[in-house]
């Protein structure tokens, strides 16, 4: 079977002394929180830290808290089933929920955390395999190598973001709390990502990701859908979050974040901005779905082909804001339904 | 169900290791820890074709922890592979790669991290050679050659049979239609990562414990590879966690272990990684297909001519025999009087393809029943009505002499028709809903074995002991299928003792009669008569006994609930355990052999020996599906599939195989693709190589039919590969129902559904599928006169057992 590289496990049990163990033993050290992500990439020598901070001892890390009307915070040390499962999460920012419970498989939400989610390793089908096997194909630069094999010309990585929940916090205009050695900040979800497969957190090495604080739900409606071949297991190969406020059957507010197709997840900005103001109707949310696909830009380095998750952008995008708008999935049925 | 008669055979058990399996106690290979065992890694090809120029093994020796590395050279000169005429593998390669994860050197470590990380020291010099990785390429081309053998440059085998002229079929044919279909390669995915644990006896006897679902051509591999006399080797098959086909061939690293434990003199184990397993693979062949039918307009079919071009990847493995299935099963669901059949296997540098359940035929079986869709479509003909109307008839021989004896097909057909609603659903449903029909059959064990030989193809031993207790020692491999509970249940019948009181020993080269292994569909019917005559003839001495001491003839005596007693007067009796000590007072020691020897019934014709059977089974099978317009997405429903198992030995353990295979034949219908990029396996993982999860299974209602057939034992045919058969054209012809596209390839993916949909837009034919053939010639056919419709030989039994 596939082994582990030695390393030694140090379990903080206060935030603080997590940040100084890191900052004791500077690159060779990482953290890990449920280790879903991480334990895999470390038998395939995508990572091979010499310490891992583990931060799965850390109580002030977990649990939801707060009032939904003031605004959730969520510990980053949450599981994903338990954010999945949490009534206020459910019933408030139900995409939330929903992207919580679509990662991977029962097992691995039970141990995965969604501050881990948030930080997951951007993919690649050339990058997510075997030492042996990369060393085959010959290495990329994003481990051990020089070029990219996806964009054999590019100086940069090319690798996806394949967070489930980013995409939903980004749309909802989420805040996460990083706290390092410098001390403690708030920065907002859509500005803790870079678009690079390689460096794609905008957070010193030292920083954890303490907490998740989603601002007060009023009027919101959100959703999460996800294209992936099968109903477990699979990582997004394409997510579409939509976060609306209605005033009056106008939208008053409008993101709509793609993820999976690109090394960061990504604000259909102008898409967006055309939704406000105006109503719900079928014929824009078509014109919407067209001009929200533009900035999906993914490369041939996931399952199904690219051509395709391109193509189902649009579609997706559609099936979201129709769902929001209570309009049947395909305008084929439109009738049906009326 | 006609089960009255029996005690044990019909009964819903349990299976007899079921608590093993399911409280974690079974000792899978992997599960073995020996006394200073030794952990082995074996450092493989980067490159799909390549000369090896050296093999430097100074750094991974000189790691602290490393106990040996061995390259090509230390092993004999001789290659080994599963078919006598294809000895093409070599335990770690010398001179030449032809895939990446080829083996090339092996390590025995201290444990597996030292392992890996000295195999990783081992230093290889190649000189790349350019690598052919599709069969078009392969046939285009003589300049790069893979192998030095074949039937021609980069050709493992050409084929070519015509039985009746087909061309005056054709002439004689209201319709001819010609079709062509891809099915993509895909791999078994046992759970069970391959493992093997060898040792060596001080006197210099090898003992090697793997996960083979055929631990007697291991036997025969290791005594080849390694120049040792086979009466010094001892093969244990541990129980397999799912083999499918993919644990049937010897492979390099039972070999290696074997090597390393005779270097170091410690015991050394082997656990495959989940990508080495995709490099052993022997999986689905990628078939590319042609088929032509002249049909009549009711369908009945006139003359159909098959062509074949068979991926192979690097090794011959089966794939001769994989070959000749692409064509021999054809003719054995449907009345075909006149037949033709060419095909052509290719090496390419990917891992080498094999048998995976269904062996070479879910392949033809895939074109044949979209090719019958469209015929009854174009004919305007219900495609199950069709069907029926052709299914062939029982106690006939085919075109290509197979001997069929019963068959169940009309009655499946009719029951999956009734019972999924097929008249009131066929072309009525909603746009995006639709069903699909398929039929299929397959053979219960090869008639011949794999090595020429007149031996049994199965051998068991009964021995019952002064308890009461008896034991089976039986060759047959259980890999997860139910074949040690078939053969306590075949025992337990004949001498009318409860399962419980049985302790069956299987595959271990020194205790056991040889089984040839579980491949085929084979054991139950062989090793079930085996044990069935073992059993029998250890009855017959019992009764013997008890009838001298109650003073009746044998004959009025029967066993049954424990007992020993006389028919007519059940009273009178003994106990079992009283009737073993009865038996071996009067005879002895008690134990009998039993074996098994398939009828000789293949015709007259050279080729003619892949396809025959003892008999076959049939199935029927009607998918209903969900396509989603906007994605393609194809989501099934549900599946009701009835199949005719001859008799079910245990209607659990049937319904479970056909469960099973529907599942696997789901997997390869919607996405399992073995797919290769720049030389390499694309997706090598669990992750990656999509299979599906319980949440893509649909409702499955299986129907069992029995038509007690007088070749099996108690009347039993096959279930464990035949039901794969008709569910990927199943599902194919529903999708057609559900929005009018044709996808003439597997897998059925969500990209190829949308492109058939976008085509029908544009005003294109809704078709997604190969577009051309290689040009090849194949070889002048072996005529032979179609023995369609003639009576089965004068051997064949009619129904006289059961
Ligand atoms: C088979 C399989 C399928 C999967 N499918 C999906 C999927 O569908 N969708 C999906 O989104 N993910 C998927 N994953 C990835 C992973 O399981 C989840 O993303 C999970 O939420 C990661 O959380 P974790 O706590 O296990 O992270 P870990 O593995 O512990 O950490 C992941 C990364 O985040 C860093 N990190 C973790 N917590 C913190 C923190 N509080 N502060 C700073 N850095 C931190 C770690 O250093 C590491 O770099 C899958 C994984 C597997 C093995
Ligand atoms: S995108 Fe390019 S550089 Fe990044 S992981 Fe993939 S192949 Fe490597």
């Amino acid at each position: 079977m596939m082994r582990l590289p030695p390393f030694t496990y140090l379990a903080p049990l206060s935030v603080g002394e997590a940040v100084r163990m890191m900052a004791d033993h500077g690159p060779e050290a990482m953290f890990v929180a449920g280790g879903t992500d991480l334990y895999p990439n470390m038998k395939r020598r995508q990572f091979e830290p010499k310490v891992l901070v583990g931060l799965r001892g850390i109580r002030e890390l977990v649990g939801v808290r707060g009032e939904a009307t003031t605004g959730l915070v969520i510990g980053a040390g949450t599981t994903l089933t338990d954010v999945s499962e949490h009534p206020a999460v459910r019933e408030h920012v139900p995409a939330l929920a929903v992207a919580a419970g679509l990662v991977s498989t029962p097992p691995l939400r039970n141990m995965g955390t969604i501050g881990g989610n948030v930080c997951v390793d951007p993919r690649c089908n050339y990058y997510n395999q075997s030492y042996q096997w990369r060393r085959a194909i010959g290495f990329c630069m994003k481990k051990d190598g020089d070029i990219c094999l996806v964009a054999p010309g590019s100086s940069r990585c090319w690798a996806v973001s394949s967070t489930d929940t980013a995409p939903v916090l980004w749309s909802l205009g989420a805040r996460a709390r990083l706290v390092g050695v410098g001390g403690e900040r708030v920065v907002p979800v859509a500005s803790l990502f870079k678009d690079d497969g390689i460096d794609y957190l905008a957070k010193a090495r030292d920083e954890v990701l303490t907490e998740i604080l989603l601002p007060p739900v009023d009027g919101l409606r959100c959703a999460y859908l996800k294209l992936r071949r099968r109903g477990s297991f699979d990582f997004p190969v394409l997510g579409v979050a939509v976060a609306l406020s209605l005033d009056g059957g106008r939208v008053k507010t409008a993101k709509i974040v793609l993820g999976a197709v690109a090394s960061q997840p990504r604000e259909a900005v102008e898409a967006g901005a055309l939704l406000v103001g105006e109503r719900l109707t079928p014929a824009l949310i078509a014109e919407v779905a067209g001009v929200a696909a533009r900035p999906s830009k993914p490369l041939d380095n996931t399952d199904l082909t690219h051509p395709y998750r391109k193509k189902m952008t649009k579609v997706f995008v559609a099936r979201a804001l129709r769902r929001l708008a209570g309009l049947p999935d395909s305008p084929e049925n439109e009738e049906e339904v009326a | 169900m006609s089960t009255e008669e029996f005690s044990v055979i019909g009964k819903p058990l349990a299976k007899v290791d079921a608590w093993e399996k399911v409280v974690g106690a079974a000792r899978y290979a992997d599960d073995f820890f020996l006394p200073r065992m030794a952990y082995a890694k074996i450092r493989r090809s980067d490159h799909p074709h390549a000369l090896i120029k050296r093999v430097d093994t100074t750094r991974a020796q000189a790691l602290p922890g490393v106990y040996a590395v061995v390259t090509g050279r230390d092993f004999p000169a001789v290659k080994f592979g599963i078919l006598p005429v294809s000895q093409d593998e070599e335990a770690l390669c010398t001179d030449k790669v032809r895939m990446v994860g080829d083996p090339i050197a092996a390590v025995a470590a201290v444990d597996e991290e030292t392992a890996e990380k000295a195999a990783d020291l081992i230093d290889v010099e190649y000189e790349v050679l350019p690598p052919i990785m599709s069969v078009e390429e392969a046939l285009a081309q003589d300049k790069v050659r893979i192998h030095e053998y074949g039937d021609g440059p980069n050709i493992h085998k050409a084929v070519a049979f015509e039985f009746g002229d087909v061309e005056e079929g054709f002439r004689q044919a209201d319709l001819v239609r010609e079709d062509v279909f891809f099915y993509q390669g895909n791999t078994h995915l046992p759970m069970e990562q391959h493992a093997a644990v060898a040792q060596w006896s001080p006197d210099g006897k090898l003992t090697l414990w793997s996960s083979t679902q055929t631990p007697h051509y291991v036997h025969r591999a290791l005594a080849k590879t390694l120049q040792m006399p086979p009466a010094w080797i001892r093969v244990i098959a541990a129980p397999v966690g799912g083999g499918f086909g993919g644990k049937t061939d010897p492979f390099s690293h039972e070999i290696v272990v074997a090597r390393l434990a005779q270097l170091t003199g410690r015991p050394v184990k082997i656990g495959l990684t989940r990508e080495e397993v995709f490099y052993c693979h022997r999986g689905r062949h990628p078939v590319l297909m042609w088929i032509k039918t002249g049909v009549t307009k009711n369908g009945e079919i006139l003359a159909m001519h098959c062509r074949s071009y068979v991926d192979g990847g690097a090794y011959g493995s089966y794939g001769v025999a994989s070959l000749l299935y692409t064509g021999a099963l054809q003719t054995v669901t449907y009345k075909v009087p006149r037949y033709k059949f060419e095909g052509v296997r290719a090496f390419t540098n990917k891992p080498p393809c094999g048998p995976k359940r269904g062996h070479g035929t879910p392949q033809p079986r895939y074109a044949l029943e979209c090719h019958l869709d469209k015929v009854a479509e174009q004919l305007r003909l219900d495609p199950a009505e069709m069907r029926r109307r052709i299914a062939v008839d029982e106690y006939t021989k085919t075109a290509n002499h197979l001997t069929i004896t019963t068959c169940g097909l009309r009655e499946c057909i009719d029951r999956v028709v009734e019972a999924s609603g097929w008249r009131e659903k066929h072309r009525k449903l909603p746009y995006g809903k639709g069903v699909g029909f398929a039929c299929s059959s397959y053979l219960t064990g090869a008639g011949l074995p794999i090595y020429w030989n007149d031996m049994p193809h199965s051998g068991a031993i009964v021995k019952v002991d002064r308890g009461g207790g008896v034991a089976i020692l039986c060759g047959a491999t259980e890999i997860g299928q139910g074949s040690d509970s078939v053969l306590t249940y075949v025992v337990a019948e004949q001498l009318g003792i409860d399962p419980k009181d049985i302790r069956v020993a299987t595959a271990d080269s020194d205790l056991t009669p040889v089984d040839l292994g579980s491949y085929s569909s084979r054991v139950t019917l062989m090793a079930g008569h085996a044990a069935a005559q073992a059993a029998e003839r250890i009855r017959t001495l019992l009764h013997e006994a008890v009838a001298k001491k109650l003073e009746v003839a044998p004959a009025e005596l029967v066993s049954r609930g424990g007992r020993v007693f006389v028919k007519d007067d059940p009273e009178r009796g003994v106990s079992f355990a009283e009737a073993a000590v009865l038996g071996e007072t009067m005879h002895g020691t008690l134990a009998c052999t039993g074996s098994y020897t398939p009828p000789k019934r293949a015709g007259k014709f050279k080729g003619s020996g892949v396809g025959p059977s003892p008999c076959y089974s049939y199935t029927a099978c009607v998918a209903e599906v969900s396509v989603d317009p906007d994605t393609g997405e194809v989501k099934v429903d549900r599946v009701w599939i009835a199949h005719d198992v001859g008799r079910a030995l245990n209607p659990l353990l049937v319904e479970g195989q056909v469960e099973g295979s529907v599942y696997m034949g789901l997997g390869e219908a919607l996405m399992e693709e073995q797919v290769f990029r720049e030389g390499l396996h694309k997706i090598p993982s669990m992750l990656e190589y999509k299979s599906p999860t319980t949440l893509e299974t649909p409702e499955i209602y299986t129907i069992l039919v029995e038509t007690v057939d007088p070749e099996g034992p108690f009347g039993a045919k096959e279930a464990g590969q035949g039901p794969l058969l008709p569910v990927p054209p199943a599902v194919a012809n529903a999708v057609h129902d559900a929005v009018g596209a044709r996808i003439d390839e597997v897998p059925i993916s969500p990209e190829k559904v949308a492109r058939a949909l976008e085509l029908k837009k544009q005003g294109k034919p809704a078709r997604v599928g190969p577009e051309r053939l290689p040009v090849f010639k194949f070889p002048e056919p072996v005529k032979v006169a179609s023995a369609f419709g003639e009576a089965a030989d004068p051997s064949v039994k009619r129904k006289t057992q059961g």
